[in-house]
């Protein structure tokens, strides 16, 4: 069950990931965009960090609808209006008081795809979320597993967003918004999130 | 890396002051925000917004004005805006006709403009948007996010904006950038990479005496690197593209906007449509509008795009050729 202050303590921890990774995401995102993921990814989590401080939260909700619009007015490109989305679409599963995990994971995945159309295997976040939506629900989510799912999109070829451009060269490098997804999944389980 | 800047993050936002303080007869600032309006009102008319990231100067702010855009949203640098800054821009420039966005085909530009489409509906404000994809260098559209939107974005503006001006509404206007856009095509050739101030290196590598046709306005990879060449025969590549893509006639109506990339002096730019010139004359077109400048730029990269614009419509031209007041058109 997610609680509000499980629900901080996991969204300051990926934007703590994110700060500690901000040079290495955009590395990854020179290789097959434009070089510019993990100062984003960093600037929108330092303003959620910030609005997550500033008052006390009732609901899970409230939280995620917050960390959202913060994700979306300040991370820019594509990857604001998608992790924007995803947070907006938990929020509005969330409703009040408690809620259950992986209900609100698999609303995100939904905002997600419905803003970005992107496919398994297109080389997106959508590789990271939706195994993984699916191994929260089976209860069998783990860090190995994570691991995986960002390194398959090495081989795979770029369908959605700038990296499509590179069609057969965007082969051999990790999708960098899967790995930004990673950082994610990979916070919920160091901050217990998904412990009964 | 050398820049004439301070802090790269505040870079956005230190420019559009500058603008801003140099041109305040045409632009305003909305306070709080990075988007730049027109001081001009045009009641009852549809206001023409654009944006997009920024590092295209003079594209989007320097045209903003009447008879072009009546606002212009600026992201960070190479990165679209969020939507709650277009959002911003589209309440405070429609006059009770509606907003146009003028959005260029990118992933992320498409999906922040969607999105403040969506937050306007909410306010009961009626907006519609247009997708600007004329760069030809992208050929397999199924399985990438399809042609981009780059220099012909810059006509788009100006024919739309004549054509707000003059009092169309929202509906006529997105019929008309329908039949509009599928009219422009631009191709460009690269000689050096462009650097992100925050990134502080080359976005690509290219050898000193090598080129690259294809490339896109944030450095996207083109179809064909090569030796350097001399102007003539990149202006006959540039040109044999677009034949194959536009299909042209003897007698045709045409426009050419030569475009540089921000680093390539206006001294190559007329070497170049010099040759174009030539090129066109043998393909027996009749030219009607010709532009030279550097309008959609991307930072500091050299190079030049070539587009084009068959005129349909002799309409199309009189709102090509009709004066505006603007920082850059």
């Amino acid at each position: 069950m997610l609680t509000v202050e499980k629900t901080i303590r996991w969204l300051n921890l990926f934007g703590q990931k994110v700060e500690e990774k901000k040079v290495y995401l955009s590395e990854l995102d020179q290789a097959i965009g434009d070089g510019d993921h993990g100062t984003n990814m960093a600037r929108g989590t330092a303003a959620m960090k910030t609005v997550l401080e500033q008052k006390a939260y009732d609901t899970v909700q409230d939280v995620l609808k917050t960390a959202g619009m913060a994700l979306l007015s300040k991370i820019g490109g594509a990857s604001g209006p998608l992790y924007g989305s995803a947070f907006i679409g938990m929020a509005k599963q969330a409703g009040e008081g408690a809620a259950d995990v992986s209900a609100i994971l698999e609303a995100g995945l939904e905002g997600i795809r419905k803003r970005g159309n992107a496919e398994a295997g297109d080389k997106t976040m959508v590789d990271v979320w939706l195994p993984a939506v699916d191994a929260v629900k089976n209860k069998e989510l783990s860090r190995e597993r994570i691991d995986e799912w960002v390194k398959a999109t090495e081989p795979m070829k770029a369908k959605k967003g700038r990296a499509s451009y590179l069609g057969e060269r965007s082969i051999g490098h990790m999708d960098p918004g899967a790995v930004s997804s990673g950082l994610l999944f990979e916070s919920m389980i160091e901050e217990g999130v998904l412990d009964e | 890396m050398k820049k004439i800047m301070n802090e790269p993050e505040k870079i956005v936002d230190e420019m559009l002051d500058g603008l801003v303080f140099t041109e305040d007869s045409i632009v305003e600032r909305l306070p709080g925000t990075n988007v730049i309006a027109r001081t001009y009102r045009s009641e009852g008319k549809v206001a023409v917004i654009s944006g997009g990231g920024s590092g295209h100067e003079p594209t989007h702010a320097g045209f903003v004005g009447k008879g072009m855009l009546a606002a212009a949203v600026c992201g960070p640098v190479f990165t679209s805006p969020a939507p709650d800054q277009i959002l911003e821009a589209v309440k405070h420039a429609d006059q009770g006709a509606g907003v146009l966005l003028v959005i260029k085909n990118y992933t992320g530009d498409v999906m922040n403009f969607e999105m403040a489409e969506e937050l306007a509906a909410m306010e009961d404000i009626s907006v519609d948007h247009i997708i600007v994809n004329d760069d030809v260098a992208v050929e397999d559209s199924t399985y990438t996010a399809g042609r981009r939107g780059v220099a012909g974005t810059i006509l788009v503006h100006k024919i739309i904006g004549g054509a707000a001006e003059a009092g169309l509404p929202l509906k006529e206007l997105k019929t008309l950038a329908d039949q509009l856009i599928p009219s422009i095509k631009t191709l460009a050739v690269a000689l050096s990479a462009a650097t992100v101030p925050e990134v502080g290196k080359p976005g690509f590598e290219l050898a000193e005496d090598e080129i690259e046709y294809g490339i896109g306005i944030h450095g996207e990879p083109g179809y064909r690197r090569e030796k350097i060449k001399s102007s003539k025969e990149m202006a006959l590549e540039l040109i044999e593209q677009l034949k194959k893509n536009f299909n042209w006639h003897v007698g045709d109506r045409y426009g050419v906007l030569v475009n540089g990339m921000g680093a390539t002096p206006l001294m190559e730019q007329y070497v170049f449509i010099n040759d174009i010139q030539h090129l066109l004359r043998e393909e027996q077109l009749d030219i009607a509008f010709k532009k030279v400048g550097s309008y959609m730029t991307s930072l500091d990269m050299a190079g030049i795009s070539l587009t084009m614009i068959r005129l349909k419509e002799e309409q199309w031209l009189k709102w090509l050729q009709e004066p505006v007041t603007t920082i850059a058109w």
